[in-house]
């Protein structure tokens, strides 16, 4: 293959990737019959265009960086958590018992409980699969797979028969009590002085997000374990050979892989729903897929992909309200996304290459 | 449980079997070539998309040929993904697993999408009238043979009646072993899934070995759809296909990538469907819950004896059984009765499956050369 610079690989071919899967989704909104130029115009408008989008906007963020990290961490390992919706629903299933069953008396500490318990179960939903993987070879894509479904079955029976109060027709948990509701992102900034729009979803769980992001990167970067992991994810003999314990290294990347899908839940159930309701995740831990491929399985990247995602998650959803294109339209584009810089990242290295080969011998 | 009500199940097992017997067949010929395919599930729901509104929109105009129309509309639905798969896993060497997602998304966003613009009916097509579902059919001498004690109703009521992809995915299984084991192609097909290298060397094909396995499987992705939206319900439904995909991938892992075991891992889940769908909520003493519960405890503490990590992770599930165990003693008592819960038997084919690939019970090796693109050497 041809050489080209580090940046091109790391920022232009994803960059490509995105153009095309835009371009793509366009043609789609053309053949069904609708303007793209206006359904760009109200995504724009309805994602970033006011402190209320932007509340907006920042909530679902929040949600794909934990997801996005959870499956970056997992691939420097190259393990494929495709679990991250089963591993999130667990995560808010144990920040719900916190919630519920702790009398706390200041929100600090019911975030600091939260925190421990959503990253605790959703370590523990990854356990079985990472186990399974490093000691009996099962498929770790298979097996997370499964354990969605499970995650999925197990919470319609903890919610319908568990947690839900006596009289309660819905399928969800009493509501929160008052002393474990987050701060909205608007009373802080309005707080000091920034104007906020207020009844927005976006939370301080934000703040713990961009504190993942910096421990993930000295994680993966900065330190021995990080170090073994991306040693693991490149190349299995030379990790063996450098006396690196394959079983131990695939245990922890995956638990922290859970861990991580576990924290959204602080966002989603209780700093925005507070309570747990079915299906509470949305989609966000596949999602997670196309923010870590998006940004080359590194916190900035993973940053801006989530922000991205953000955005478009919540423009689809304005789409939705506002005109006849549905909000599915959303999840075309995320599979074009995974698509075209995932799966065929190959197609376009290859384009980009020639490109770089072309310059270099006008140079000559 | 009478007679009667054993029958009535097995004949729902088999209408629910059909759909998953079809996509785990498509699936055991691209894994066998070697091509991983999670995108079952996608391809299966935009061929239920499409076959829907392709006989729904040739009803006025074609009669009873539009169902025909519809099951030509999904296959052809699904071999375009399936080739979308082709493209990026065997032309451009990328992650089969990754773009299996992706296919699924896209389906799932896609069948909406068009939905919605063509019919306008929140993402769902129209019900479908006579000519554009399938018909039951009715076996020969099923008025005559109705009156016989035991086989009567067993030909009338189980083997009788269904509609003909029932009875062409039945067919598939003998067909596609004959492939697969008893001809020139099935063997060079089983090969490159197992070492590309060699077949490349005996100066035969990979790539076009490898599509040719691709698109068969989205020829049966796409009646399996067509199955779901023509011939199970009278139309397409958002999101119809409703995990069917993964729960085929978990029948041929069941199956050990095995087509007649297929049929039985297939017919197994589709009973365990059929159950749930009639019985939600099963009564069991709790006594024998207990009894279970223990004894897959102390088997899985067996199990993970010999190393510290096995025992943690092994110890850890058995003192949650134990835990229900407990749970279960003391709000119903050994003597009561406890429910098995409706959402248990819709996570049991997962549950299994699981059990399946931890190796416990036969180990489920996929084919050697699954997953991985081949390279040519230069």
């Amino acid at each position: 293959m041809e050489p080209m610079p580090k940046w091109a690989d790391l920022v232009l071919v994803p960059v490509v990737g995105l153009v095309l899967a835009f371009i793509v989704s366009g043609l789609m909104i053309i053949a069904t019959g609708h303007d793209p130029k206006e359904a760009v115009k109200l995504m724009v408008e309805g994602s970033v265009g006011s402190t209320y989008a932007w509340g907006f906007t920042l909530y679902y963020a929040t949600n794909f960086i934990f997801t996005g990290l959870a499956v970056a961490v997992a691939f420097h390992a190259a393990m494929f958590n495709i679990g991250g919706e089963g591993q999130a629903a667990l995560g808010g299933l144990g920040v719900a018992l916190v919630c519920l069953f702790i009398p706390w008396p200041h929100w600090t500490l019911a975030l600091l409980g939260a925190t421990a318990a959503g990253a605790a179960f959703g370590a523990l939903w990854a356990t079985l699969p990472a186990w399974l993987q490093a000691r009996r070879g099962s498929h770790i894509v298979i097996t997370t797979i499964m354990f969605n479904f499970i995650a999925a079955a197990l919470l319609n029976y903890v919610l319908v028969n568990v947690l839900r109060p006596a009289g309660a027709m819905d399928p969800a948990t009493a509501k929160f009590p008052e002393a474990t509701h987050l701060p909205a992102l608007s009373d802080w900034l309005n707080a000091i002085g920034i104007p906020f729009a207020a009844r927005t979803p976006a939370n301080v769980t934000l703040f713990i997000a961009l504190i993942a992001c910096v421990l993930v990167y000295l994680l993966i970067w900065r330190t021995r374990l990080g170090f073994e992991i991306r040693s693991l994810g490149k190349s299995e003999p030379a990790a063996v050979y450098g006396g690196i314990s394959p079983v131990k290294i695939i245990m922890i990347s995956m638990m922290l892989s859970g861990g991580l899908a576990g924290l959204m839940a602080i966002n989603n159930v209780m700093g925005e729903a507070e309570r747990l309701v079915l299906n509470s995740v949305e989609g966000a831990g596949f999602i997670g897929i196309a923010v870590a491929l998006m940004g080359r399985s590194h916190p900035i990247g993973i940053l801006f992909a989530a922000l991205l995602f953000g955005a478009l998650y919540q423009g689809g959803a304005e789409l939705g309200l506002w005109t006849q294109i549905p909000r599915e339209l959303v999840i075309v584009i995320q599979a074009l996304v995974i698509l075209f810089t995932g799966a065929l990242d190959q197609m376009i290295r290859m384009f980009v290459g020639k490109l770089f080969a072309m310059r270099r011998k006008a140079e000559v | 449980m009478d007679f009667l009500t054993i029958i009535q199940i097995l004949d729902s097992t088999v209408r629910l079997a059909t759909p998953l017997l079809l996509a785990c067949l498509a699936g055991l010929f691209s894994e066998r070539a070697g091509i991983f395919d999670i995108g079952l599930e996608g391809k299966m729901l935009a061929a239920a998309f499409a076959s829907a509104s392709v006989a729904y929109l040739a009803t006025p105009g074609w009669g009873s040929l539009a169902v025909w129309a519809g099951l030509l509309a999904g296959i052809f639905a699904s071999v375009l993904l399936s080739l979308l798969h082709g493209l990026a896993s065997i032309t451009f060497r990328g992650n089969q697993l990754i773009s299996g997602v992706a296919i699924n998304f896209l389906a799932s966003g896609l069948t909406v999408l068009i939905g919605l613009s063509v019919f306008r009916l929140g993402g769902r097509t129209p019900a479908l009238t006579d000519g554009g579902r399938f018909e039951s059919v009715s076996l020969p001498f099923s008025g005559a043979l109705g009156d016989i004690p035991l086989f009567g109703p067993i030909y009338v009521e189980l083997l009788s009646g269904h509609t003909i992809l029932v009875y062409v995915a039945m067919l598939f299984v003998p067909l596609s072993w004959f492939v697969l084991f008893r001809t020139r192609f099935g063997l060079r097909l089983r090969a490159v899934g197992e070492n590309p290298a060699a077949v490349d060397t005996a100066g035969i094909s990979v790539v076009r070995l490898r599509y040719t396995a691709v698109i068969l499987c989205g020829v049966l992705c796409g009646i399996a759809g067509a199955y779901l939206a023509t011939g199970l319900a009278a139309g397409f439904v958002k999101e119809m296909s409703a995990g069917r995909g993964f729960i085929a991938l978990a029948a041929l892992i069941f199956a050990k990538w095995r087509p007649v075991q297929a049929l039985g891992a297939t017919l197994l889940f589709g009973l365990l469907e059929a159950i749930s769908n009639r019985y939600p909520n099963i009564d069991l003493p709790a006594s024998v819950l207990i009894v279970v519960l223990v004894v897959l405890a102390a088997t899985l503490l067996f199990a993970g004896r010999k190393s510290k990590l096995d025992l943690s992770v092994l110890g850890g599930v058995a003192a949650i059984l134990m835990a229900i165990a407990l749970w279960i003693i003391t709000t119903t008592g050994i003597g009561g009765t406890s429910t098995l819960p409706s959402q248990f038997m819709q996570a049991l084919p997962y549950i299994l499956t699981v059990i399946i690939l931890a190796g416990f019970v036969g180990k489920a090796i996929p084919p050697r050369a699954g997953g991985q693109p081949y390279v040519k050497e230069r």
